[in-house]
């Protein structure tokens, strides 16, 4: 099933393929030394080499081109022997060589696929290559009223460009496409996969058909840097295009912004032909070569990938199929979700991790990476409720003060003496002078009015301050009221 | 394979170098001298050899994955026209 967009004419099938710019997790950029890290003061991570100075050579970073092969196995994709980097040549203030290094007609990875899942069932979306190039920098224009601001620390960073077939048929499956994308490289390690930093942007190419009809001419929206504007822009720009056509207007191949504010797609210029970057082999890089030992050794450690984690989630520990879903969504969520479950109900520990952290966090606004209880302190409170010390009620009190404090469970017990009474001999005392002081009630009790098993509960929780054993009360109660 | 004058007109505005019609002219005759001479190799039949990206031999030389550059702002800046701050700053470039 897809989704149809349906226009006065009839009805109008999306096509979509996505490129998806990850940068690659590592120290130092792809040709320089100079380090890779976020948020640094302008231009303090730029070698002589990012910066284009003439003379300069660029030498390749061996754990970038391990990453984008970690990535391209994850894909099940095909790992190129050689390829070749080539000059992509255009003049921009932030791209101070004047060319860009890409992969063009060679690139590392060739063809892969990744699986999504849509509610009504799993696709399987083909990509078609990875190829690794390097970023530009940043520019500035709402700085300064009449100069552009530049700063080149982004300049030479490492990008897997990974790019999609057009498998896509709504905007829906391109952010569920993006997601698993996203998902699938964190679980690999290649890529932190975080859209507010800018360390995963995606285009969308969007075009318009008649149901299985030629493809149509697509326009390709820029730089979307959420996966909830993805899946805005190309539902605005499905139903622009379907506009245009049936009011007797062609598709122009153009480039197109999304303007978040809005909710809508602009144009932005007309896309320049390939044949224009006038790309050419680059003369100071000689092609890589991968050998079988090096791609061996990189398929031998591979981590479990999500699909694989999710469904041994499933099969090993019982649990339910959202609730495996949501927790292989990041890999340091399943990592937690197993680190609680280890020696506990591992359904009981899903539902804590679930419910009550992440209900927590997300109050708090807090990720899982900056919690301030960890699998250890809360695995603490869920077995002081296995064994009894304390009864699933007070369990709750105990988390939240545990959350705001980041106090072991034990210790907030303890300062707040809510020990549950489990020994039966004395919970058995309690009951039998409960039962003395309101001799009427038990009287009534015993000639059908065993609604009243209920004050009797309260009157000896009320002595207890809530921490006897309501299971042990409610036993104790029943054996003494039936005699 | 040869050049028009246009071609060469947008080759030469894409690279951003300045030609005047006089040179734009011998331009025009200068490269498709060369893609003359190019067109004369390409007479040789090389069907059954392997493209030479190297006369070396030698492998791509690569490095390991460590910082060992950058931290030097004013080096990278001291030869901007003009600057703000840390910033390089250029006529506005806005699209």
């Amino acid at each position: 099933m897809s989704t149809l967009v349906s226009g006065s004419t009839g009805d109008w099938e999306v096509v979509v393929g996505l490129e998806v710019h990850a940068q690659v997790r590592s120290e130092s950029k792809l040709f320089s030394g100079a380090s890779t890290r976020f948020g640094a003061e302008p231009n303090s991570q730029v070698s002589l080499v990012d910066a284009g100075m003439p003379g300069m050579l660029p030498v390749i970073n061996r754990e970038c081109v391990r990453q984008a092969v970690r990535t391209g196995l994850g894909l099940g994709a095909k790992i190129n022997r050689v390829s070749v980097f080539d000059r992509k040549n255009y003049f921009y203030p932030d791209l101070p060589q004047g060319y860009q290094i890409s992969q063009y007609t060679r690139p590392i990875v060739g063809e892969g696929s990744l699986r999504i899942t849509m509610p009504d069932g799993e696709r399987v979306v083909g990509i078609e290559r990875i190829h690794l190039e390097q970023d530009a920098g940043k520019s500035m224009h709402d700085q300064d009223p009449s100069r552009s601001l530049i700063d080149l620390n982004r300049s030479g960073v490492a990008l897997m460009e990974i790019v999609s077939r057009p498998d896509l048929r709504s905007g829906a499956e391109a952010a569920a496409c993006l997601r698993t994308l996203r998902t699938l490289l964190r679980f690999l390690g290649t890529c932190d996969g975080n859209m507010q930093e800018g360390s995963l942007r995606c285009d969308a190419n969007v075009s318009v058909r008649r149901p299985g009809g030629e493809l149509g001419t697509r326009c390709e929206i820029k730089n979307l840097n959420s996966i909830r504007f993805l899946q805005q822009a190309i539902e605005y720009e499905a139903i622009r295009q379907v506009e245009v056509l049936e009011d007797g207007g062609k598709i122009i191949q153009e480039t197109r912004l999304f303007d978040a504010d809005r909710g809508e797609t602009r144009s932005m210029r007309s896309k320049e032909d390939a044949h224009d970057y006038r790309y050419f082999p680059d003369p100071d890089l000689l092609p890589l070569e991968l050998s079988e030992d090096f791609i061996a050794g990189i398929a031998a450690s591979l981590p479990e990938l999500p699909e694989t984690r999710r469904n041994r989630f499933v099969s090993q520990y019982g649990i339910g199929e959202a609730e495996a879903d949501f927790l292989v969504t990041e890999p340091e969520i399943a990592d937690f979700f197993e680190a609680l479950a280890d020696g506990r109900d591992p359904k009981l520990a899903a539902n804590w991790l679930t419910t009550e952290l992440f209900g927590a966090l997300n109050r708090a606004g807090l990720p899982l990476s900056k919690s301030p209880v960890d699998a250890g302190t809360l695995g603490g409170l869920i077995d002081l409720v296995a064994d009894g010390t304390i009864s699933g009620r007070s369990a709750k009190d105990v988390f939240s003060e545990m959350f705001e404090t980041g106090q072991a469970a034990e210790t907030i017990v303890d300062a707040r003496g809510l020990r549950q009474l489990s020994d039966g001999a004395a919970i058995a005392a309690l009951v039998d002078a409960v039962l003395a002081e309101h001799g009427d009630k038990v009287a009534e009790y015993r000639s059908g009015k065993v609604k009243l098993l209920g004050f009797f509960v309260g009157q000896v929780m009320k002595q207890t301050r809530g921490t006897a054993n309501p299971q042990l009360v409610n036993e104790i109660l029943r054996e003494r009221l039936a005699g | 394979m040869s050049l028009d004058r246009e071609t060469v007109r947008q080759t030469a505005l894409l690279a951003r170098i300045r030609l005047d019609e006089d040179r734009l002219e011998r331009m025009v005759g200068e490269l498709n001298g060369i893609l003359a001479w190019i067109d004369q190799l390409n007479e040789v039949d090389t069907s059954s050899v392997a493209p030479l990206a190297s006369v070396t031999g030698h492998a791509l030389p690569t490095r390991a994955d460590s910082v060992t550059d950058g931290n030097d702002a004013e080096a990278v800046l001291t030869n901007a026209p003009d600057r703000v701050g840390g910033y390089f700053a250029v006529p506005k470039v806005v699209e």
